[in-house]
């Protein structure tokens, strides 16, 4: 039983009552409005992070085909190290306080961000940016420090991982934004949608350790699906990824890609970076676990240059 | 000067000097800026002289401020600047309220043998061999062992359990910090003293200050040729024996009106405690003539003793459950040095000039550093130690040069510290998963900051790490990382003398920035 669940729904109602509603009852929640979005993916390039998002969400029809009045949202950028803005190794934190904002305008009632960092968690939340523009736009700054706030999951038909702790916020969310920074990466050459999900486990040695491409692809069965991703290619990593050690590792790229196909993005991310994607293991896995669509051709996708 | 306002001054200020000690060795959030850390350490009598006689500056001469000050004014510093002494004081106090009925200190002899034979071979213990004896006898390094063992931990239970409490409505003012502890063998000594020392302030006052610490032997010399000191009106003294019940010091021998000054900590409860206002605090030779208001009672509740609770283990680091690889690495890992903080220079210098105080591993945001028990050897007990399987060096960050009292750790500006070599990167290849499991892993190279570790092509589409000493700055972070058990495939040993690094290569990149989408 989740633990934050429990504890809301038995100081109102018994704990009868919420031990019923917190085994079951997700699935309702997390219905998907997505599935009528204009297009499966909508590119944008050449502006703001912040005024491209707001001509690639217009496109897919609004925030409001996401996110319902009253609703929860998870907003999850990668925050994972303790650089600033400019070497693009989180995500631009101008973009997390757009899509906070129009979360916010679709009606959420509370929208949190978090990531479970890399380097020292206080220090990254503050050198990113992100806290203060997610709080600045009203967002609740989560702490996914400590293994206290990661409950246990369960990823059914999951190859190497069948069992995970991911972050109570994400259990506690109606609908989850993922939104990626595009990086090189050393491993597994790219860093965008799916290894994003890295951020909201606590167990990620286990991936290292137990096939890190399978895992990837595993968790992304997981039934806590992002109703939308946007990956954030304004700054760019290059090489040296996924930390960077220089500003002569970013290529300002401007572009920005919106999806509700996360291995579509990624497929196109791979592309921006110039990597082919079937050299990217967890693509071609994920594709054939049926978790989306590499094959970008078949895709209605809608280019906007700004 | 009323000598009864005296009292209440020393009891405020020093209430106040404690706080803060104690906020300084509890702040896990790393709220309070190092220069007020550093304006309160600089007057620390033991710490102060390490420094003075290691970098010899003016600016490390606070032990000299209070030298004069003792010859001006009596051991002033141990009731009113020294944590240790007024923590004892706090602690005598709730003593006196427990045993009210049978607690009289009156005058005791002096431990003359005992003290002064503790002072001198400590003294010549640090001349002749180095500073270990002065790391386990100096009360500030004490008091901040207490704060860092004993009271942090109980912060942070507290803390977590108010941020248990907020997070479930939303709250995150505080957060969860997982609590994990140095090992046992590293809490027997403090434990050893936290008891002693509860013990003997809680029956005897000033015992321990006035029989084993140096500091408090040392200020008692100086203090017999001091000009202000405590003096009987010897016209209007009823030998009523107050005062002498009264000084926790037992220093006052009523009958022949003397007051052994080598043991006055100057805490002026006598003066308070004298219905005939027979005694003041005046320039020694002077008359004592002051008429004095009459006294109310005590009124100083002391805040809570938390020295006395303690719970065994805490920690805050970004520390991982251990993963749980196919199966086990098979190599050891060949250290051959420990890692000591940057701004050390050196081990020996470190060695040499630490009083293990603690400070820096309760400022260490990343919690990387830990109490050493053999890493150093037997003489290096309790000085701070980097442990990568806990945490690592955060890149960023100079904090623990920053706070040192001492100068075992010199500051150091942030772009000299990200190229302060204070260990080098090994890799084990039979150990890695890539090559044992013939899947991806990355972790380590991922994790480093100046790419000292990168990946080159190994079978397939798999990438392995290789490494490159030169640009390799020790800061542990792709040990920490790695996954593998009981071996790691990674690991930092230690420079016994730190190195400067190279600065990573910079090369612009071949890809441009693109003006049409490639999918």
């Amino acid at each position: 039983m989740r633990r934050r669940e429990f504890f809301k729904t038995s100081v109102g109602a018994g704990f009868a009552a919420g031990a019923a509603l917190s085994m079951g009852g997700y699935e309702k929640l997390w219905a998907s409005p997505a599935a009528s979005a204009k297009y499966d993916m909508v590119a944008v390039m050449g502006g703001n992070p912040d005024s491209m998002f707001d001509i690639g969400i217009q496109e897919l029809g609004g925030m409001g085909m996401f996110v319902q009045k009253g609703q929860k949202v998870l907003v999850k950028p990668n925050i994972g190290w303790d650089v600033i803005p400019e070497l693009g190794a989180n995500t631009n934190p101008a973009l997390v306080k757009r899509i906070i904002e129009h979360c916010f305008k679709a009606g959420a009632k509370e929208v949190y961000v978090f990531d479970h960092t890399c380097d020292n968690w206080v220090n990254t939340y503050k050198n990113s940016g992100i806290e203060k523009a997610a709080k600045s736009a009203g967002a609740k700054v989560v702490p996914g420090n400590s293994e206290n706030y990661y409950q246990a999951i369960e990823i059914p038909g999951g190859i190497k991982l069948k069992t995970a702790k991911v972050h109570e916020i994400l259990l506690e969310a109606d609908v989850f934004i993922n939104v990626p920074v595009l990086k090189d990466h050393n491993s597994t050459r790219m860093t965008a949608c799916l290894k994003n999900n890295m951020g909201l486990v606590w167990d990620r040695g286990y991936w290292h350790s137990n096939n890190l491409h399978q895992c990837i692809a595993d968790y992304a069965l997981y039934e806590k699906k992002p109703a939308l991703n946007v990956v954030d290619c304004y700054n760019v990593m290059v090489k040296h990824g996924p930390q960077g050690v220089s500003k002569e590792d970013v290529v300002q790229m401007k572009s920005q890609i919106l999806t509700t196909d996360w291995v579509a993005g990624d497929v196109a991310a791979a592309k921006m970076l110039g990597v082919d994607p079937q050299k990217i293991d967890y693509i071609p896995i994920a594709h054939k676990m049926g978790l989306g669509n590499m094959n970008l051709e078949s895709l209605n996708i809608k280019r906007i240059k700004m | 000067m009323t000598s009864s306002f005296l009292r209440k001054f020393r009891i405020v200020f020093s209430a106040i000097v404690l706080v803060c000690f104690m906020l300084v060795f509890i702040d896990f959030r790393s709220l309070i800026p190092v220069k007020y850390i550093n304006y309160l350490f600089y007057p620390q009598f033991i710490p102060s002289a390490v420094k003075y006689f290691n970098l010899k500056t003016v600016a490390a001469a606070g032990f000299l401020v209070v030298v004069l000050l003792t010859l001006l004014s009596g051991r002033t510093y141990c009731s009113f600047l020294c944590p240790l002494g007024i923590g004892q004081d706090v602690n005598s106090r709730i003593g006196g309220k427990i045993r009210k009925k049978f607690r009289r200190f009156g005058f005791k002899k002096p431990h003359t043998i005992v003290r002064y034979t503790l002072l001198s071979i400590t003294i010549g213990a640090t001349i002749i061999w180095g500073i270990y004896l002065l790391t386990l006898l100096d009360p500030f390094s004490i008091f901040g062992r207490f704060g860092t063992f004993f009271v942090k931990p109980v912060i942070l239970v507290v803390n977590n359990f108010l941020a248990n409490i907020f997070g479930k409505f939303d709250i995150y003012t505080f957060n969860h910090i997982d609590i994990k502890g140095f090992s046992l063998v590293i809490y027997s000594l403090p434990v050893a003293f936290l008891l002693l020392i509860s013990i003997m302030s809680l029956i005897k006052g000033r015992l321990y200050c006035n029989m084993i610490c140096p500091v408090g032997t040392l200020l008692g010399l100086l203090s017999k040729i001091s000009l202000f000191r405590i003096k009987f009106n010897e016209s209007e003294c009823t030998r009523c024996g107050r005062c002498s019940l009264a000084c926790k010091s037992t220093c006052i021998d009523f009958l022949n009106h003397n007051v052994d000054v080598s043991r006055c900590v100057d805490c002026f409860n006598c003066i308070t405690s004298c219905p005939e206002k027979a005694l003041s605090y005046g320039l020694v030779g002077s008359k004592s003539t002051e008429q004095k208001t009459d006294e109310s009672k005590r009124r100083f509740i002391a805040g809570s003793m938390l020295m006395l609770l303690g719970v065994s283990q805490y920690s805050k680091g970004q520390d991982k459950r251990a993963p749980v690889p196919k199966r086990e690495s098979t190599v050891k890992e060949a250290i051959t040095s420990p890692v000591c903080p940057p701004g050390a220079g050196s081990i020996e210098h470190f060695n040499k000039h630490c009083t293990a105080c603690s400070m820096c591993i309760t400022a260490c945001p990343n919690n990387v550093l830990i109490p050493s028990v053999r890493q150093y050897g037997i003489t290096g007990l309790l000085q701070p130690v980097m442990d990568y399987h806990r945490s690592f060096c955060t890149f960023n960050c100079t904090v623990c040069t920053e706070v040192c009292p001492t100068s075992a750790l010199n500051p150091l500006l942030l772009e000299a510290k990200k190229l302060t070599q204070i260990g080098k990167v090994n890799f084990i290849k039979d150990n890695c998963i890539v090559k044992t499991e013939k899947t991806a892993c990355g972790a380590c190279s991922e994790a480093c900051p100046t790419k000292a570790v990168y990946m080159i092509p190994y079978e397939g589409n798999l990438v392995i790490p290789e490494t490159n000493q030169d640009i390799c700055i020790g800061c542990g972070h792709c040990e920490f990382a790695c996954p593998t058990i009981p071996y790691k495939a990674i690991y930092v040993d230690g420079n016994p003398v730190h190195l400067a690094a190279k600065k990573p290569e910079i090369k612009e990149s071949e890809i441009t920035t693109p003006v049409e989408f490639p999918f």
